[in-house]
């Protein structure tokens, strides 16, 4: 937890906060929150802006039997009390446990070729999350992008022209950032990869094309 | 410039430090509401413990005076119909009972966690997008914060409403805008500026504790 370096843009977060970032990014969004202290507390900060707009703004008077019919509620519920929900260690943290159904081994990994797998997680519309497995030393092509494309890893580590990101590190890619992510030889690469553009055939996975020793 | 005062909420509980709320009007109404307010954050969190700690009503009832219709408003703002949003939130406001043991004072006002409530329940309710959680600390409520980081984080909250309240009028509208869903991620990406590193320091404060205790 002490070495993440690429956090996530405020922007990212204010979203999140304001309940409007499309489920694929709001994944990406939790399960790095669930690996950084430093962005939960960022988070939690922009959720406070929400409470002092809340607390500010306008008010709508409710009817008056309101409040009887919560504590109707209230005593329907009471047999049920909501518990936090027991932490099941692993590699992926909780929130990608829960769109997986387990930990790395639950995974349903499709080949892409050349030892590249993908599994695509299934999220509403407007962006699409997958995991990508990427073996050590294995490297992606030149690629743009069309669109926001962040970029958590999980297990492993991979390197562009911007930087080094290991486990925990969020890279986030916008139209203007070609670049060649290379896999860490010391351990095949995880990551959790979100973009809000078109799954299309020259963005990562498809192109990932020769061996680390070829480049 | 307070020119007036208007009584608008009177509620004799069986805490005697709630039974009035008097804000003022003047020629600066937003300021002169805020400034009668200090205090109220850390009322509601001793209100949300006697219902925690002791299912008492009256607190409840004081509660929902203040927050009930607010959220109502909140929901209406962001596109739910008036029946809709009254029977929401009823939702929200039992919540507000049956979740009171997960809340953590350290890390949050009860207006933000209302609003955290209020939003995600208004994600339910659009069925649209699912939204990722990030891990729950393990953290029970046997572990109770320590007082004085539970004021500051309070104080803070009032803090940051009030830095929310004076900032220039465009700016707000448009934090607004995005806290009541209608600015996309791109468009909330144009918002700079918010004050939220004294609040941030003292949630990341709480958070280490909280990994500390559980070390
Ligand atoms: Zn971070």
């Amino acid at each position: 937890m002490k070495s993440i370096k690429h956090h996530l843009t405020d922007a990212l977060l204010m979203s999140y906060a304001a309940g409007t970032l499309p489920e694929a990014f709001g994944l990406v969004v939790a399960t790095h929150v669930s690996m950084c202290d430093e962005c939960r507390a960022r988070a939690e900060s922009f959720d406070a802006v929400g409470g002092g707009l809340l607390e500010e703004g306008p008010v709508s008077a409710v009817s008056a039997d309101c409040l009887a019919a919560t504590m109707a509620l209230i005593r329907e519920a009471k047999a049920e009390r909501e518990e936090r929900k027991p932490h099941v260690a692993g590699v992926l943290p909780q929130p990608l446990q829960d769109y997986v159904g387990g930990d790395l081994s639950a995974i349903k990994w499709r080949s892409a070729g050349l030892g590249v797998k993908q599994a695509i997680l299934s999220t509403a519309d407007g962006a699409t999350a997958r995991l990508l497995y990427i073996p050590a030393g294995a490297a992606v092509p030149d690629h743009g992008h069309r669109g926001t494309e962040l970029t958590l890893v999980l297990q492993g580590a991979f390197r562009d022209q911007t930087d080094y990101f290991g486990r925990g590190d969020v890279e986030v890619a916008n139209e203007d950032l070609k670049h060649t992510p290379v896999a860490d030889i010391g351990e095949d690469c995880i990551c959790l990869a979100a973009t809000d553009a078109p799954l299309r055939f020259s963005s990562w996975l498809p192109r990932l094309a020769q061996p680390f020793l070829k480049i | 410039m307070l020119v007036a005062h208007e009584l608008i909420m009177d509620t004799a509980g069986s805490h005697g430090e709630i039974t009035r709320v008097i804000k003022a009007y003047g020629q600066t109404p937003r300021k002169a509401v805020i400034v009668n307010k200090a205090d109220d954050a850390e009322k509601w969190v001793e209100l949300l413990r006697a219902v925690r700690d002791r299912q008492d009503q009256s607190a409840f009832a004081a509660l929902f005076a203040h927050f009930a219709p607010r959220v109502k408003a909140f929901l209406i703002r962001s596109g739910m119909d008036a029946a809709q949003a009254e029977e929401c939130t009823q939702e929200v406001m039992a919540a507000l009972w049956t979740k009171a043991h997960l809340f953590d004072p350290a890390r949050a006002s009860v207006s933000t966690w209302v609003f955290t409530i209020a939003r995600n329940r208004r994600i339910d309710l659009a069925r649209r997008n699912r939204r990722p959680e990030p891990e729950d600390l393990p953290w029970g409520p046997e572990a109770e914060p320590d007082q004085e980081d539970v004021l500051l984080l309070q104080q803070e909250s009032e803090n940051l409403g009030r830095a929310i309240a004076t900032l220039p009028e465009k700016q707000r509208d448009l934090i607004e805008k995005a806290f009541y869903g209608d600015l996309s991620h791109s468009e909330i990406a144009e918002i700079t500026g918010l004050p939220l590193g004294t609040i941030k320091s003292r949630i990341r404060l709480a958070l280490d504790r909280l990994r500390h205790a559980l070390a």
